[in-house]
């Protein structure tokens, strides 16, 4: 079977050729819809530009640690590593709260205000959960980020994970904002789905730095 | 319908769209101003703003090296001099104004009536601007960087560094980083998103196949600098260790992350100096690129392969045997792909009728200086040869051949040719020729005698030198050949200050050019294209135009756009694009208050953050035209 066999954009393309008209020696292309979902839309390349960069970033930095960490005689060079419980419950809430936003993604898609409006409070509130979490991961990492490499590389690897994850919060809270105001154009469901795609990446992108934070100077 | 255009537009029609999609008057026009062409005049003016600047310094350095032990300029401001010279030449020059030309070209090259992202296309113009201000403010006050262009710890650090003049540099990289980053964004959603219907990628003029790639290489190469660059000011403002040997920190991984940035960023600067060969030489051979489809794959080959080369800057660092020898052969195996496009180029001038104009000739010198930088590079990029003349002015010469042949040049023949669109005026072809004379024999005049003094052991970066090591004629010729250069560059800005005011009008198309961006008015209307092109073929002025041929059916009072996909340029949807308004600036002022601060105090990352957000909301909250009645009644569900 073909892999980039997709029924449904298919559908939606030969929708829009169906619309555009050929009106003498014009294409007439009044009759195209006026926002686009998925690839289809302009914020979809904008959003996949960002998490190209940050995603470079964070893998630059996993790198840096790893040729850190590798000319070390003992990693942690000196007291234990982080506590796991913070960690584990920060990856566990982030992992849960994927289904809700999958869920607001497709109801964005199906214009559905009133599960969208539903859906964007609760996922400001997880929002909020996990920086209070990330609050008492911070407190529990048993080094400081002047201390030595160790403690600088975790405060960074840490900190920059915290800046996504704040501004896509803080982007939420935003949206949701907007979406209970009183009128709304119907493209801002386009930026409940791009809202929900870069959260994915902010979870994902997660579950590396987890690992290298929390099981690299354990297991090492 | 009669809120949509018509084909052919009326004269009614065309005054409509120019009210909509013009920038607002007078000072709100200075801060609200998001058309990408106004955008764009203002990059390419203050991109070459920084050039001369930049120059200056350099003109200062060769002053003092004019003869043995003078006294012109101290050990102290010989240092910040270089250090300036270099990062405005890199950071503030190189890439911006490739980027710059970019904003202006790319929309008309493809046929788009805007850029992509406007306000954020604005918002990364004004962090630029005011981040090259920073840093001449901070050299103005006896605070400028000193440390090299490059700026390796450990004399880069806080214990080798003191003062906050690397601080003023590292924060420099992040602002200009971030705009870069920015734009990169913007270009490569442009040009998949934005262009005319049936301009497949295959039927993509070559500086726009250009910048794509180079959009791309700067998503994957920019952040490694922007992560060294915070790195390096979390150790010298807060103590942390990555570059520190004493707490398990490696000076070695700032050398790392640095050239793996930039490496790449050479062929940042170089690939759209590419574009701009591919752009030109058909014009003016009067025929199509031979090779067209090579050129794209070696452009992106070259994309690849500069990734793989940063080590060659390292090689007298201690790294594995094995390892430099990868790098070796990576260095010398990119020199394939730009071969492979010189061929082409040279087959399409050999075949074409050549008509001897000003850009060309820039184009041609293309061949003379970037061929020997090259033929150095090879020298260079061989292990036991760079060791030999690391750190030399024979490095220097390199890089200036290098990037001057590969870059500038085609910078100014880009200049020149696309002077009469921007500005509805042609320039001086005799006062162009004696630009590019002057400039051409100074630049060979200033850097060929570096390669002597390199090989004969002048080592860069000294403000002096003693008397006696026979290296005082071939500075002596330097120092003369940079004033000619200088002199050449001033003819040439002078010539377009005066073509500005009083040039002869140049009509649409005064040369007779296959690309989009002649189809249009020289200067362009505010709308770009009243009705946007449709295009059936490569140089689609060069052929007969063929049905259907514009898009009709795009909203006149509300700044409609068209979308198409991304493989084949199908019409997809319309797009409402956003009006004016002063919230990037704003919002670039609050990102400069957070950044200049965050060179003093840790703090300003934490108060700073909070106009940042405010400006951003405010930038993104719906205003007025998001429920205008016209706006709503545009829109149509999927």
């Amino acid at each position: 079977m073909n892999p980039f066999h997709n029924p449904a954009a298919i559908r939606q393309r030969e929708a829009a050729q169906a619309r555009v008209r050929r009106a003498g020696i014009a294409l007439d292309v009044s009759e195209l819809p006026s926002f686009g979902f998925g690839h289809r839309s302009l914020m979809w390349w904008g959003t996949q530009g960002l998490m190209a960069v940050e995603g470079t970033v964070f893998a630059l930095l996993i790198g840096a640690y790893a040729y850190i960490a590798l000319q070390a005689d003992r990693w942690p060079p000196t007291g234990p590593a982080p506590d796991l419980a913070w960690g584990a419950v920060h990856t566990l809430v982030a992992l849960l709260s994927l289904w809700p936003n999958h869920r607001i993604k497709q109801r964005a898609e199906q214009l559905d205000l009133a599960s969208v409006r539903r859906g964007m409070v609760v996922h400001s509130l997880v929002g909020a959960v996990l920086l209070a979490i990330r609050w008492a991961e911070f407190r529990h990492l048993n080094v400081g980020w002047d201390d030595d490499v160790y403690g600088s590389l975790v405060w960074l690897l840490l900190g920059l994970h915290t800046t996504h994850l704040a501004t896509d919060v803080y982007d939420t809270w935003v949206l949701t904002a907007l979406i209970w105001s009183r009128k709304m154009a119907l493209r801002r469901f386009a930026d409940v789905s791009e809202n929900a795609l870069y959260w994915y990446f902010v979870v994902w992108s997660w579950l590396p730095i987890w690992a290298v934070v929390y099981g690299v100077p354990r297991w090492l | 319908m009669t809120d949509r255009h018509t084909l052919p537009v009326t004269a009614d029609q065309e005054h409509l769209l120019e009210q909509t999609w013009r920038d607002p008057p007078g000072w709100r026009g200075w801060i609200g101003a998001i058309n990408h062409k106004t955008i764009g005049r203002r990059f390419i003016v203050t991109a070459f703003g920084f050039f001369i600047a930049g120059g200056l310094l350099a003109l200062l350095m060769r002053a003092q090296l004019a003869g043995p032990q003078r006294g012109l300029v101290g050990p102290d401001l010989y240092n910040q001099l270089f250090t300036m010279h270099g990062t405005t030449m890199m950071f503030l020059f190189a890439v911006p104004v490739m980027q710059a030309f970019a904003v202006y070209f790319v929309p008309l090259m493809i046929g788009a009536r805007s850029i992509a992202f406007p306000r954020l296309n604005t918002y990364a113009y004004w962090v630029y601007l005011f981040g090259g201000w920073m840093l001449f403010a901070a050299f103005f006050l006896n605070s400028g960087p000193d440390a090299g262009w490059f700026a390796y710890p450990p004399l880069a650090g806080p214990e080798f560094g003191p003062g906050k003049r690397v601080d003023f540099w590292a924060q420099l990289i992040t602002f200009t980083e971030l705009s870069a980053l920015v734009e990169a964004v913007v270009i490569i959603t442009t040009i998949f998103k934005l262009r005319a219907p049936g301009m497949t990628l295959s039927r993509m003029p070559l500086f726009v196949w250009g910048m794509l790639i180079t959009a791309f290489m700067v998503l994957f190469a920019m952040p490694s600098v922007m992560l060294a660059s915070t790195a390096l000011l979390l150790d010298r403002l807060v103590g942390t260790d990555f570059y520190n040997p004493n707490e398990g920190g490696d000076p070695l991984l700032w050398q790392h992350l640095f050239w793996f940035f930039g490496h790449p960023e050479v062929y940042l600067i170089f690939l759209p100096g590419l574009g701009f060969l591919s752009t030109i030489l058909p014009t003016f051979a009067r025929r199509p690129i031979v090779g067209y489809t090579a050129m794209v794959l070696a452009l992106i080959a070259t994309a690849f392969m500069a990734f793989g080369l940063w080590v060659h800057h390292m090689f007298a660092t201690p790294f594995p045997e094995l390892g430099k020898a990868f790098f070796n052969a990576m260095s010398l195996l990119i020199a394939i792909p730009t071969a492979v496009q010189i061929f082409c180029w040279i087959a399409t001038l050999a075949t074409g009728r050549i008509v001897w104009k000003t850009p060309l000739l820039f184009v041609l010198a293309f061949f003379f200086i970037l061929v020997l930088g090259g033929m150095s590079g090879l020298m260079l990029g061989s292990v036991p040869l760079d060791l030999q003349v690391h750190d030399t002015y024979f490095v220097v010469a390199h890089l200036h051949y290098v990037l001057i042949g590969g870059a500038v040049f085609p910078l100014f023949g880009a200049l020149h040719y696309w002077f009469p669109k921007i500005t509805g005026r042609l320039m001086s072809e005799r006062l162009g020729h004696l630009s590019f004379w002057l400039m051409f024999v100074g630049f060979n005049a200033t850097f060929f005698p570096m390669h002597w003094l390199g090989l004969h052991g002048m080592t860069r970066r000294v403000y002096t030198y003693p008397a006696g090591l026979g290296w005082e004629g071939p500075n002596l010729l330097a120092t003369g050949g940079a004033f000619v250069l200088a002199l050449g560059t001033a003819v040439a800005f002078a010539n377009a200050w005066w073509a500005w005011r009083r040039g002869v009008p140049a009509g649409d198309d005064p040369w007779g050019a296959p690309t989009l961006e002649w189809a249009t008015a020289s200067p362009p209307p505010a709308v770009n294209f009243p009705a946007p092109p449709v295009v059936h073929r490569r140089d689609p002025l060069w052929h007969a135009p063929e049905e259907p041929t514009h898009v009709a059916g795009l909203a006149l009072r509300q700044r409609e756009v068209l979308v198409t996909t991304v493989r084949d340029a199908e019409p997809d949807h319309r797009y409402r694009f956003p009006v004016p308004t002063p919230w990037p600036f704003l919002g670039a002022v609050a990102t400069t208050v957070l950044f200049v601060g965050s060179v003093f105090t840790p703090w300003a990352v934490v108060w700073g953050a909070a106009p940042v957000a405010i400006g951003l909301t405010a930038w993104f909250w719906p205003k007025k035209d998001d429920r205008d009645a016209q706006a709503i009644a545009l829109e149509r569900a999927p």
